[in-house]
């Protein structure tokens, strides 16, 4: 129980050591709850996502944060990893499964292609999916290894744990754009 | 810069097809010239006579369209028109490849007659040509963009165009096929109704859009839409040097990568004449051997995951993560490798390569065994595999498929055997093949051939030398030791000169081809004497298969579809590039 214990103010015992009770704010404890119960949607494009299905298997298993309930469908997910270089032709696609998750909702950007365009300074690439939908976490690597990737992770997972918001008003502004 | 120089007399197989021609109709209006390949020079007036003869003659019957390539001559001295269409042709019963170019002469409005009523397989490479060069096919069935946006203003591949132009896209802009519009009169007692799978569906493994018309469960007609992954590789090689285009190749095959690196450096090195040592060479073989086994092992767990496996995804991922640590302790990177360079290898490989190589080769093969108990026999497997997707093999020859696909459907054709390059033709190995054609055949054939890549390795290990160098000396292409550029001068200007110019390879054109995990994996570079390619071209073997894919699956089940696509062993970054 080093997760709740570490995280939420609590008392303890002086005689067993136990956690008999604690306190908290609602906040702090549904944080908590979230971070460790993240279902990730993986938008995988391209090369990524093959370092994201290395991430997801017995080696590096991504289970043992709470996030091993892949999920296909944007309604039933939370946490969406774009895995891949993401092109103009797919950014629409990007934007409307981002609109269709429910909230709470974060975004894990894995590799530089999704960050920023990558080395494809290219006439169909998306420059960055922060043009598109509001990045949490940025994952640098070409792919990132599986340990860059959950390094990634646990980063979002403290800044769910810290209430901490995503600027996107570029992406904002992008979403306003596209015709209804 | 050297300039081409043409040989006076024809090798034997430009000879002999000159000879064939001039008893045709066709003489005066094809030139035979001999490059790397035997190759046909044509106007569009007589391109569709000459490619229906090139087919039907008895003694020619290059029955397999390999590729079609535009190609802009604006900044290239000594063609005589702007544009050109190049294709590429494979005999499969005399075992030879053959270009034709036609020669388009109106630079304002590029036209030329399609030849997919010739060979089906050129109806998705023109739409690229349409696509990226503007080439219009007169007489095309569907000649609309496939790799860019629907919104895409201008052909990208120009050499006119800013590599970097974009153009805004909307959900709006999408063109849905016309057919979608209206409703089937024919149909049946049931209603049809028309789905969208894709973009992002997991079961499209990468980015691929499937729109289809249901009767009942029934597909009865398809339209696959592709480009979703287009990252503009062939722009992006015309703005980098030869070397810094290999990481780009990684990108393409990413699955078995470094197969593609393999073929690419291939190509350069034909064109600058280097000799690699034997060390090096043996290297390149025993890793995309194991890169074709890491290609397989995904390719036949993400197909079992869709029929609802998920085990033996799991299962399979395992050999594939120890192929990762082999990778990854040559080069320090697991995935998109850029171990390769012209002329050799970035680095010489670990001390105990030789003794990991054995170690997998002692740990692969039980999982292979558990594998095919698992599956061979097993009762969902067989009845989604056996008898789905089924493909005859003249389909699959007139579709333009190669590789496990086409092996499946009874034709024996790999370019290992069909034309050994490095070490192939010195060892004792079997091509696999199936004579069903269905989704259970291709994977028999995969698992076979994952053995055989091991029964390779084993004798290439056996004659790799313990030392020696695994790149050429030739400092005009590979850098010079990073010592020496410290301590004489001359290695530090050749050192310079490559990482500042690049490598200078001489102008001419060249099409080299090697076996990739799924197929024909060809590369065609143009060069004009500069630091890089002026014009590159890849032959993604999955593209064909994708092309193939809205046919095979008219009138099967939605379930066979999925069952079908991914033992088709589409690889978004090859197939869209």
């Amino acid at each position: 129980m080093s997760g709740p214990v570490s995280s939420l103010p609590s008392h303890a015992s002086a005689k067993s050591g136990v956690a008999d009770f604690l306190t908290t704010r609602v906040e702090v404890a549904l944080a908590w709850a979230r971070k460790n119960s993240l279902w990730p949607f993986p938008f995988a494009t391209a090369c990524c996502g093959i370092e994201f299905m290395s991430v997801v298997s017995s080696h590096y298993d991504l289970s043992r944060f709470g996030a091993e309930f892949v999920r296909f469908t944007p309604r039933q997910s939370d946490l969406l990893i774009v895995a891949g270089t993401v092109t103009d032709k797919l950014a629409p696609t990007l934007r409307r499964i981002y609109d269709e998750m429910p909230e709470p909702k974060w975004v894990i950007s894995m590799g530089v292609c999704a960050s920023s365009g990558g080395f494809y300074r290219a006439y169909h690439v998306t420059q960055g999916i922060d043009e598109i939908v509001p990045v949490d976490v940025y994952v640098p690597g070409c792919p990132p290894t599986p340990e860059e990737l959950l390094h990634g992770f646990l980063e979002l997972q403290k800044k769910i744990q810290s209430g901490e918001k995503s600027r996107d008003s570029r992406s904002a502004k992008w979403a306003a754009s596209q015709p209804v | 810069m050297t300039a081409v120089v043409e040989a006076g007399a024809l090798s034997a197989a430009a000879e002999r097809l000159r000879r064939l021609l001039s008893r045709t109709p066709l003489e005066s209006s094809v030139e035979v010239k001999d490059l790397d390949l035997p190759t046909l020079e044509v106007g569009p007036e007589s391109w569709l006579a000459l490619a229906k003869w090139l087919r039907d003659e008895p003694e020619c019957r290059y029955d397999l369209l390999l590729d079609l390539a535009g190609v802009d001559n604006l900044r290239r001295r000594g063609r005589e028109t702007r544009f050109e269409s190049v294709a590429h042709l494979l005999s499969l019963t005399r075992n030879e490849h053959l270009r034709v170019k036609v020669l388009v002469p109106d630079a304002e409005d590029p036209v030329l007659p399609s030849a997919a009523g010739i060979w089906p397989a050129a109806d998705w490479y023109e739409r690229e040509a349409f696509d990226l060069f503007g080439l219009r096919f007169t007489g095309h069935p569907n000649l609309k963009r496939i790799l860019c946006h629907d919104a895409f203003v201008g052909h990208p591949l120009r050499k006119d165009y800013a590599p970097g132009q974009r153009w805004m896209f909307t959900d709006a802009d999408m063109e849905w096929p016309e057919w979608t519009k209206q409703t089937d009169e024919r149909a049946g007692h049931f209603e049809t109704q028309t789905i969208s799978i894709g973009p992002a569906h997991p079961a499209t493994h990468g980015i691929v859009h499937l729109i289809a018309r249901l009767d009942g469960e029934r597909i009865v007609r398809a339209e696959t839409k592709i480009g979703y992954l287009h990252r503009c590789f062939e722009k992006m090689s015309e703005t980098h040097t030869w070397n810094q285009v290999i990481p780009f190749t990684d990108r393409l095959n990413y699955i078995s990568a470094m197969i593609n690196g393999i073929a690419y450096v291939r190509t350069v090195e034909s064109m600058l004449g280097v000799e690699i040592p034997e060390r090096g060479r043996l290297v390149r073989t025993i890793l995309s051997e194991f890169n074709r086994i890491m290609d397989h092992c995904v390719d036949i767990g993400a197909n079992l995951v869709d029929i609802g496996a998920l085990t033996s995804f799991w299962y399979y991922y395992q050999p594939r993560e120890q192929i990762y640590d082999l990778i990854e302790a040559c080069c320090g990177a697991r995935l998109t490798v850029s171990y390769v360079r012209v002329g050799g290898l970035a680095i010489d490989v670990p001390e105990d390569f030789d003794a990991r190589c054995r170690r997998l080769l002692e740990t692969i093969p039980p999982f292979l065994d558990d594998m095919e108990r698992l599956i061979n026999n097993n009762r969902i497997a067989r009845n989604r595999l056996q008898g789905t997707g089924v493909m005859t093999r003249e389909q699959a020859i007139a579709w333009g498929i190669t590789g496990p696909m086409l092996r499946s459907c009874g034709v024996p054709y790999d370019v290992r055997r069909s034309r050994p390059y490095d070490f192939y033709d010195r060892f004792d190995w079997d091509v696999p093949i199936a004579t069903d054609g269905d989704n259970f055949s291709r994977y028999l054939v995969r698992m076979e051939e994952m053995r055989q890549s091991l029964k390779i390795i084993r004798q290439a290990l056996d004659i790799l030398p313990d030392k020696g160098a695994v790149s050429s000396d030739d400092w005009h292409v590979v850098l010079p030791p990073k010592d020496a550029v410290y301590h004489d001068m001359e290695s530090l200007i050749y050192h310079f000169k490559l990482v500042m110019e690049g490598i200078r390879v001489p102008a001419g054109e060249r099409y080299e081809w090697v076996e990739g995990a799924n197929g024909e994996l060809g590369f065609y570079a143009i060069s004009t004497g500069g630091g890089g390619p002026y014009r590159l071209k890849v032959r993604p073997p999955c593209f064909p298969n994708m092309a193939a894919f809205e046919k095979i699956i008219l009138g099967g089940t939605i379930s066979d579809a999925i069952a079908t696509l991914g033992t088709l062993n589409v690889i978004a970054g090859e197939l869209d590039r």
